[in-house]
């Protein structure tokens, strides 16, 4: 909403402050400011000139020679606009005017010819050229046969004005009128509210002899007024109007539209002007659309209506889409003699309905959307008549014809001081309630601390004890509430043990080197079926696909953190960024369904992708790589932060290497996969080898046992024991290191590998993996007896298990 | 017999002094304090001694063997410290040239900042909660005092799933949650940082998906300066001690008063700059007092029961703590980003 301080001026005293005061004031008590603009504000020297000839340039033939008298004297100024003629009064710049934007007028030769100064347009004057009226954004401004030479154009254009531009919040509707506003800035100033004259003298015509209005619905449409306005003369309307309809952003057409639209400016009331003659029906019938049924709309759209829809008809066919906009077969243009002038009340909802329907939005529908005041439906129309009278020549017909079961009572909200000081922690007392309300202009009855508010009809956003809190808060001021701190039981904040873990294994990989992305959860469809962790899939997922996508990128919830973090390296690799470990503690989000119905299951994965150096130290030639036992180290040591032991199992994964790429399980559940992404799809992504993991944190984080069992620390010597062993090339370490670790009985306290080796003095196809296996029990010293039975056991076992041989 | 030891005695010590290594000095060692070496000898030959000359001798062999041994000692401590001198000489490295890098990882700045707002409310005794991202539109809208034909239900402006479900507009969906799980009998203390989406274009300033941080506070007498005081501390925990803070009216369906909460400007210090657009305060974060409606559907008597809640863009907070100038980059995660916020 932007509001002319010039036209504001005219309902409320602001004369003694400053915009910026008032812009200050209104954001704090409410209604932000978001911007605080002069119209011209260095337009200097620039007066209105008579054209006393104009002819052609000698040497040029697209420019005009006009001897321009200002009153004092008569200049000569050389015009180029093709509207420019002999008779009219313009905008004169003269020599040392400045403009808006800094240009200077000065003397000069154009073509060989002494020009002194320049005819302006209204966009030279820094009129922006939207709101600039049609006939004239091609050329000059022609002002009003009355105007006096001389007499400088910024006051006579409105151009000193200053225009804030309010940004409304949706409860405030109340707002997006001059005389809203002006309550507005009433009870911020403590000021009154000057009204509008709405009377005026009829003719002899009586309005009912000329028009009949039916209503359907009366509760779409509780109130319907039709005011008849004969003999009307088409033509500009006046310049402070529209200096005013510029100011507020709406574009001057005719007195007759002019003056609706002012009108609507003035109280928030959208009226609409029919051209009398062209209802040929002379009867108005609201009722709902049907459907398939047509309208050309004023904006030359044809638009086929739905059905719920409000129309205005004349009985047999839609003149206009009720609220919103009017038809162009019942349009006022200049042959226009009699206007029937609509001042109608339509729910709210119905408005927004068709406003949706059609994408189409207006300024009435703007204001019918959010609610208007029932109690300024009447008196808009009779403004407006009274202006159609004044500034158009009409005569007013008598009476108003019109279909009325319109609710204008004011509500009733009950408020006490100890509950209002109760709530907002302050102690504002019964006298400043009352005064507060004053500022206001809220009737109310007072008993001592107990007040009924009557709530007047403009503020429809306040029904409840906290609507009217609030008005107090506001204009009590926030700065004054004081500062306290919460008086209820203390309570200690603390992590939830998953919280902590989070955190904690966060750190840890922050500590591996890895750093921590954030990635979009909406991902494209061919994404969500890519490398989708074996866990994941092993019951039938769906992914989670949006209705309305905005892009294709962006139209399911994906199903796997890890082509996010594989984009990100291939965006890195190719920013020349090559050595790169990330990881993402986020969510997948999977449904059971194909077409969803139901929230899909949202569950946490801890995810992570390696690729480049893993170390690198350039002057000592030493740079290893990334591989496979890297990325899986990294998913052992998030096991141990849990104190967990997981399983690692050889697995064929789509899009993952054949050969390195695991499952990882917990207690025989998998829960996971590590491995290097296939060469495709490294290719894919223009990357070179890639190592990613991609784990079920969420079932993990609940396998983690909150408080360890103590363990006894050992005070009795261990014992260990080394087995080296040759088996086939193919077969698994960690297969044999469980074999040793179950053959071997509960004094096994651990098995780690120490050596592996395939090459010379082995066999061909074989290899030789050596194991230290580490005795004890924490209670006693183990005798030879025992290690050595033990110790038979695993070697008879990995013999029988997995073929093996003891290394000589 | 004495002359003799005396002799022996100039004799080694000299040679000790002309040892240049330690094997030289062990073979002056063994030469003269050996079993077989001089010293014993004449120790050896004591026996023809009268009795009287015997201790006397002996003594003296003794002493000398003790100085010969001193000697060589001393010889020995000199010579290794050389030795050492030298080999130290030998391991000396350029100590100018790079180390070797450690890798460092690190959080992400939206993580950053959220853990920093958690440990600023768990230490006011707040508890961390979450939701889910797919969320109903009753608990997305309706519980919120949202109807079903309010203007911000759009279509237009959330990614919906089915015409119930939709990718969350907001963490307050969180609160409703929350309010219902505690049964509306027990105060709750509670922020819920997440994830939130909204149809918006990608943009310097627009992200279709964000971060927000929603905090509710709800007990019996519960007061609005409550909320004035807990943001105070909060505003200055986050962005400095000097902090001061304004409430400005503003309008959410789920609370009622509302207020917009600004910081004053740690740019300019409130005198006025380019980032606060010379007001010398800039907009941290949306406030209010719990709405009435909004606590009777969770299950809370308005009567009985009130509170307030807060939410907060984490993006805007970190752009505005770390003069980030474009919200993209916190979700193209580019290495050369995300590294420039880590306190290694």
């Amino acid at each position: 909403m932007y509001v002319s301080l010039n036209w504001l001026k005219q309902y409320v005293d602001i004369d003694n402050i400053t915009p910026e005061e008032l812009a200050e004031k209104i954001t704090r008590s409410g209604i932000e400011v978001e911007s605080i603009e002069r119209v011209a504000p260095e337009s200097t020297n620039v007066v209105v000139g008579y054209v006393e000839s104009c002819e052609q340039h000698p040497n040029a033939d697209k420019l005009n020679l006009c001897q321009i008298n200002v009153g004092t004297e008569t200049y000569q100024i050389i015009c180029g606009a093709p509207n420019i003629a002999q008779g009219q009064k313009i905008a004169a710049a003269l020599p040392g005017a400045r403009l808006p934007g800094g240009v200077k007028i000065k003397k000069a030769k154009l073509r060989g010819v002494e020009s002194h100064g320049m005819v302006c347009s209204l966009q030279e004057l820094g009129i922006d050229e939207k709101f600039v009226p049609k006939d004239v954004t091609d050329g000059i401004f022609v002002f009003p046969e009355d105007t006096e030479v001389g007499t400088p154009v910024a006051e006579l254009l409105n151009l000193d004005d200053v225009i804030l531009e309010l940004g409304l919040t949706p409860n405030r509707a109340d707002a997006m009128s001059m005389l809203g506003v002006a309550y507005e800035v009433a009870a911020i100033l403590g000021k009154e509210v000057k009204q509008p004259e709405e009377t005026y003298q009829t003719s002899d015509s009586k309005a009912a002899d000329l028009v009949s209005v039916k209503v359907e619905d009366g509760e779409l449409n509780p109130y319907y007024g039709g005011f008849v306005i004969e003999d009307v003369t088409i033509g500009a309307s006046p310049l402070w109007m529209r200096n005013y309809l510029m100011a507020a952003g709406i574009r001057p057409i005719n007195n007759v539209v002019d003056i609706t639209n002012y009108v609507l400016l003035v109280y928030g009331q959208p009226l609409h002007a029919f051209d009398y003659d062209k209802v040929a029906t002379k009867e108005i019938v609201v009722r709902s659309a049907k459907q398939g049924e047509k309208i050309q709309t004023l904006d030359d759209q044809e638009r086929t209506l739905k059905g719920d829809e409000i129309v205005i008809t004349n009985g047999n066919e839609p003149i206009a889409l009720a609220g919103v906009m009017g038809g162009a077969n019942s349009e006022v243009s200049d042959d226009t003699k009699t206007v029937l002038l609509e001042a109608a009340y339509f729910e709210a909802r119905a408005i927004r309905r068709s406003s949706k329907h059609h994408n189409l939005r207006s300024e009435a529908s703007a204001r019918y959307e959010k609610g208007i005041d029932p109690n300024r439906v009447q008196r808009a129309g009779a403004y407006a008549a009274r202006l159609l009278a004044e500034y158009a020549g009409g005569k007013i017909a008598q009476g108003i014809v019109a279909f009325d079961e319109l609710d204008r009572e004011e509500k009733q909200v009950k408020i006490d001081t100890a509950s209002v000081n109760n709530r907002l922690g302050t102690t504002i007392s019964d006298e400043e309630i009352a005064s507060i309300l004053t500022k206001l202009q809220f009737g109310f009855e007072k008993d001592n601390s107990q007040f009924t508010v009557f709530v007047p009809t403009r503020r429809g956003d306040i029904s409840l004890f906290e609507d009217m809190l609030e008005e107090i808060a506001r204009i009590y001021g926030y700065d004054n509430i004081p500062y306290t701190l919460p008086e209820g039981e203390a309570s200690a904040g603390k992590l939830t043990t998953k919280q902590y873990l989070k955190r904690q294994l966060k750190q840890y990989l922050q500590g591996a080197g890895l750093m921590e992305t954030i990635t979009y959860s909406l991902t494209s469809k061919a994404r969500t079926e890519m490398l989708v962790s074996p866990d994941v899939k092993e019951e039938t997922v769906y992914p989670v696909a949006l209705k309305m996508p905005m892009s294709e990128e962006h139209s399911h919830l994906r199903l796997s953190i890890i082509p996010e973090l594989v984009d990100i390296l291939s965006y890195n690799v190719a920013r020349k960024q090559e050595n790169l470990g990330y990881f993402e503690f986020g969510r997948v989000f999977l449904s059971k369904e194909e077409q969803i119905s139901e929230q899909p299951t949202e569950t946490a994965r801890l995810a992570g992708a390696l690729t480049g150096a893993w170390m690198e130290q350039p002057w000592q030639q030493e740079k290893k790589p990334v591989d496979f036992y890297v990325a899986k180290g990294i998913v052992e040591g998030i096991f141990a932060q849990l104190d967990l032991e997981p399983v690692f199992q050889q697995a064929q994964v789509d899009g993952y290497h054949p050969g390195r790429t695991a499952t990882v399980s917990l207690n025989g559940k998998v829960v996971g996969v590590v491995g290097q992404l296939h060469p495709t799809v490294q290719k894919a992504f223009d990357l070179k080898e890639t190592y990613v993991f991609d784990l079920d944190i969420a079932y993990l984080m609940d396998q983690y046992e909150e408080v360890p069992s103590f363990r006894t620390i050992p005070r009795h010597p261990s014992v260990t024991r080394d087995i080296a062993l040759v088996v086939d090339e193919a077969a698994y370490a960690g297969d044999i290191q469980r074999t040793i670790q179950e053959a071997g009985g509960d004094l096994v306290q651990q098995v780690q590998i120490f050596d592996v080796y395939q090459g010379e003095h082995m066999e061909a196809g074989k290899k030789s993996i050596a194991y230290t296996v580490l005795y004890q029990d924490p209670t006693r010293t183990l005798t030879d007896e025992e290690v050595e039975a033990s110790y038979n056991n695993i070697i008879e076992n990995v013999k029988a298990k997995h073929d093996a041989e003891l290394r000589s | 017999m004495r002359e003799k030891l005396e002799a022996l005695q100039a004799e080694a010590i000299e040679k000790v002094q002309l040892a240049d290594n330690l094997q030289s000095l062990q073979d002056v060692r063994v030469a003269y304090l050996g079993k077989k070496g001089p010293i014993t000898e004449v120790l050896r030959g004591m026996g023809k001694l009268s009795p009287e000359e015997r201790p006397v001798i002996g003594e003296l062999a003794n002493k000398v063997r003790e100085a010969i041994a001193t000697a060589l000692d001393n010889k020995k401590n000199l010579l290794e410290e050389a030795a050492l001198n030298e080999q130290l000489q030998q391991e000396a490295i350029d100590v100018t040239l790079p180390g070797r890098p450690v890798k460092a990882g690190g959080p992400h700045l939206l993580t950053s900042i959220i853990e920093e707002v958690e440990d600023l409310f768990l230490g006011m005794g707040f508890e961390i909660k979450e939701g889910p991202e797919v969320e109903t539109d009753y608990f997305n809208f309706e519980a919120l005092n949202l109807p079903q034909d309010h203007p911000a239900r759009d279509m237009q402006d959330s990614f919906y799933v089915t015409d119930h479900l939709l990718l969350r507009t907001q963490t307050s969906p969180v609160q409703a949650r929350t309010m219902r799980e505690y049964d509306g009998n027990k105060a709750i203390k509670m922020i819920c940082p997440g994830i939130v989406y909204r149809r918006d274009t990608d943009d310097a300033t627009h992200s279709h998906q964000f971060t927000q941080i929603e905090g509710l506070l709800v007990d019996k007498n519960v007061r609005m300066s409550d909320l004035k005081g807990v943001l105070l501390e909060f505003s200055r925990k986050l962005f400095g001690a000097d902090r001061e803070i304004r409430l400005r009216p503003s309008f959410f369906p789920f609370t009622e008063p509302s207020v917009e909460v600004d910081v004053t400007c740690k740019v300019c210090d409130g005198k006025g700059c380019n980032v606060c657009k010379h007001t010398g305060w800039i907009e941290i974060l949306g406030a209010g007092m719990v709405h009435s409606n909004v606590l009777r559907m969770s299950g809370y008597d308005p009567e009985e029961y009130s509170g307030f809640a807060f939410g907060m863009g984490v993006e805007r907070i970190a752009m505005l703590k770390y003069g980030v100038d474009d919200i993209r980059h916190f979700y193209t995660n580019d290495v050369r980003f995300l590294s420039q916020y880590h306190k290694a």
